[in-house]
């Protein structure tokens, strides 16, 4: 493995040039209590001005009324790095932002697919000098020797292990990037690089600098294995479109609703994922003084998909329902789960007609205009109690169970018991005794017979146990 | 020699026929499971691509009993089936004791209002094999929709209908009375209706 580093020596100053108009005049950054202004980074024009950081904010206003100062959120920092790391993760599929104002990305994997490493460096200093962030890179066969390098010299590529090491043994310990202050007490105790380090007895080593410092030469070297926590893209997709201007109507929406779940899509096909459950949010005019500044359009389905025109027609269908209660200013997808998407297999020679439409399809079209509950399977239960006997299947993925040997049941069954109107019903075989559920409160006590009406219907009706009177049809033999 | 030709070809397009003799019909039918049924129909069986009329004189003379063999061996072959609009509650043991899978069978509750709709929709997406639908307000129009949505999806229609609708025209292309007796056939496509009614435990 190979492995490049980008150090950002400015990465919180950047994050805040990058938005400015005028990168050159003079800024910084402030940190510190009230009482105890700092500067925690200057740019360029302050620098050119004699202010550094660490000078105290009222010293360097004495020295330059026109600064400007912005707060400094440490919070933002670790979002531009999560950025960076977004953004390098297009490069390669290993990328580690561990390390604070820095990031590590495994490039060998990647010289197949955009070339060698000269190439591959370019192509990052172009692209991070075109979002504006100050860099140095250096490349390494360990990540932890790649910073070490890139603090060093900007530019500096080794792939070779043993000219590697040869390397770093020269390094001094200040500049090796030790954990903790090992670097500084080493440099006071007469060791100068970091091969009078290696040749030191680890014992005592670990004895007076603790457990960090020999695990960290060891990486450094590649002696041992370095596990960085990578990143991963995130697990969510949130896109806005402005519209620009009021809209009421929903014919109006179709146009972004439409590129919006084009984004979604082209998301979730990089990530291999499928969504299953998303918001279309219609956001209004905050000026108006009003409680409700969005209206939600909930689309739920009832399996993971990735289809365009599906989601669309999904998503078109419930927007539909809803009515604008205001005008609509800009358009909102979040989608925060984004489950794995297990395409439907289809046999190649399968013959389907030309427009067939697949049932996941059909099911959410349905779903979309009958509401969410019209659509389900069922199946039996182990309640000898016929209209607990059943029970109604949600989505996909349920065992089906065979019902246990019963004498024969109707294909019909009324969702409640109702009065059998024909006065002398003919007894064509019972009586059933079914006598259960004292346990949980809804005993039941029945003779179930099977009737025939005077009109030929076959009808599935019970009396009190032990009687022949006030017949109660349950349901039908159709 | 052209006249000549032309008969030929209006009598194999069934357009003509010859009076007093049966008809020569393709044999094409979906088969029903009772073999007198079978031979009652013109195409051997229900019509494939097509919407099947079931006039009923009330709820329970046995109508599911006469697709049940169908609709099995279609569920077991792995094909989707649809119930729309239902009027009572499909009672799974009993289903699955007539040999449906019931993975397949899938129960659609609308609204009336909606239930054509969605009648429509499974029949014309082509992702069923069968559909099942008990329309309340169905007109001539909306079963000619319905009929024609059957033929463009490829899928067996079955329209449950109260008796009374027995006067009215209907282009279903098979259309099947219960008399108290049996099943009558009304209506079918490809020949005479046969006079012979159907009485499922006779034969």
């Amino acid at each position: 493995m190979l492995w490049a580093c980008i150090v950002l020596p400015q990465l919180a100053l950047d994050a805040v040039l990058r938005r400015l108009p005028d990168p050159g005049a003079p800024l910084a950054l402030a940190s510190g209590p009230t009482q105890l202004r700092t500067l925690h980074a200057v740019n360029a024009g302050a620098a050119q001005a004699g202010l550094r950081a660490g000078m105290r904010l009222a010293a360097a206003h004495a020295l330059l009324p026109t600064l400007a100062t912005v707060e400094h959120d440490p919070q933002a920092e670790a979002r531009w790095q999560q950025f960076l790391a977004a953004w390098a993760y297009r490069h390669s599929s290993l990328v580690s932002a561990q390390w604070a104002s820095c990031i590590v990305l495994e490039v060998r994997a990647s010289f197949h697919l955009l070339g060698p490493w000269p190439r591959i460096e370019a192509r990052l200093r172009e692209e991070l000098a075109a979002l504006g962030f100050a860099h140095r890179i250096a490349m390494a066969p360990t990540p932890r020797a790649a910073r070490v390098l890139a603090g060093l010299q900007d530019g500096l590529a080794v792939s070779n292990p043993a000219a590697m090491q040869a390397l770093l043994d020269r390094v001094p310990v200040r500049r090796a990037v030790l954990p903790g202050d090992s670097g500084e007490r080493l440099q006071r105790m007469g060791i100068r690089d970091l091969r009078t380090l290696r040749d030191l007895p680890r014992d005592s080593l670990r004895r007076r600098f603790g457990a960090e410092l020999l695990p960290h030469l060891d990486r450094l070297y590649g002696d041992a294995d370095d596990a960085l926590s990578y990143y991963a893209p995130p697990d969510h997709f949130d896109a806005r479109i402005d519209l620009g201007f009021e809209v009421e109507s929903h014919t109006a929406l179709l146009f972004p609703l439409r590129r919006l779940i084009g984004d979604l899509c082209t998301c979730l096909s990089i990530r291999d994922g499928g969504v299953q459950r998303f918001v279309l949010r219609l956001e209004h005019d905050v000026h108006r003084h009003d409680t409700r500044a969005h209206t939600d359009v909930e689309v739920g389905l009832l399996a993971a998909e990735r289809e365009p025109a599906m989601l669309f027609e999904v998503t078109r269908n419930r927007l539909e329902r809803v009515s604008i209660p205001k005008p609509v200013v800009a358009l909102r997808l979040l989608a925060r789960e984004l489950p794995a998407f297990v395409p439907a297999s289809r046999d190649l020679f399968d013959v389907r007609a030309q427009q067939a439409l697949p049932w996941p399809q059909l099911r959410e079209r349905l779903r979309a205009r009958l509401g969410d509950d019209a659509v389900h399977r069922i199946a039996p239960a182990g309640d000898p109690r016929p209209e607990r006997a059943w029970r109604r299947i949600d989505g996909d993925d349920a065992r089906i169970d065979t019902a246990p040997a019963r004498p024969p049941r109707p294909t019909w069954l009324l969702p409640q018991p109702v009065p059998l109107r024909d006065p002398r019903p003919r007894i064509v075989s019972g009586p059933e005794r079914l006598e259960s559920g004292w346990w949980d409160g809804d005993d039941a006590r029945r003779d179930y017979y099977v009737l025939e009406t005077a009109q030929g219907q076959r009808a599935w009706a019970f009396t009190p146990a032990g009687e022949r009177d006030g017949w109660m049809l349950h349901g039908w033999f159709a | 020699m052209q006249a000549v030709a032309s008969l030929d070809s209006l009598l194999a397009a069934q357009t003509l026929w010859h009076a007093g003799r049966h008809p020569a019909t393709t044999r094409d039918g979906e088969p029903t499971g009772h073999a007198a049924l079978d031979a009652l129909l013109p195409q051997r069986g229900w019509p494939r691509r097509a919407l099947t009329e079931l006039l009923l004189p009330a709820d329970g003379v046995g109508e599911l009993a006469l697709l049940m063999p169908t609709l099995a061996r279609l569920s077991r072959e792995g094909g989707t089936l649809a119930l729309v609009a239902p009027p009572y509650l499909p009672y799974a043991p009993a289903w699955q004791a007539a040999g449906i899978d019931l993975g397949a069978l899938q129960v659609i509750e609308t609204t009336p209002r909606d239930a054509l709709w969605a009648f429509e929709q499974c029949l014309r997406s082509g992702a069923c094999a069968a559909v099942i639908g008990w329309p309340r307000q169905a007109d001539a129009q909306a079963l000619r929709r319905l009929q024609v949505a059957a033929d463009s999806g490829d899928c067996l229609g079955f329209v449950l209908r109260d008796r009374k609708h027995a006067m009215n025209p209907s282009p279903a292309a098979l259309r099947l009375e219960h008399d108290g007796d049996g099943w009558r056939v009304r209506k079918c496509r490809g020949g005479p209706a046969p006079t012979r009614a159907f009485a499922p435990g006779l034969h």
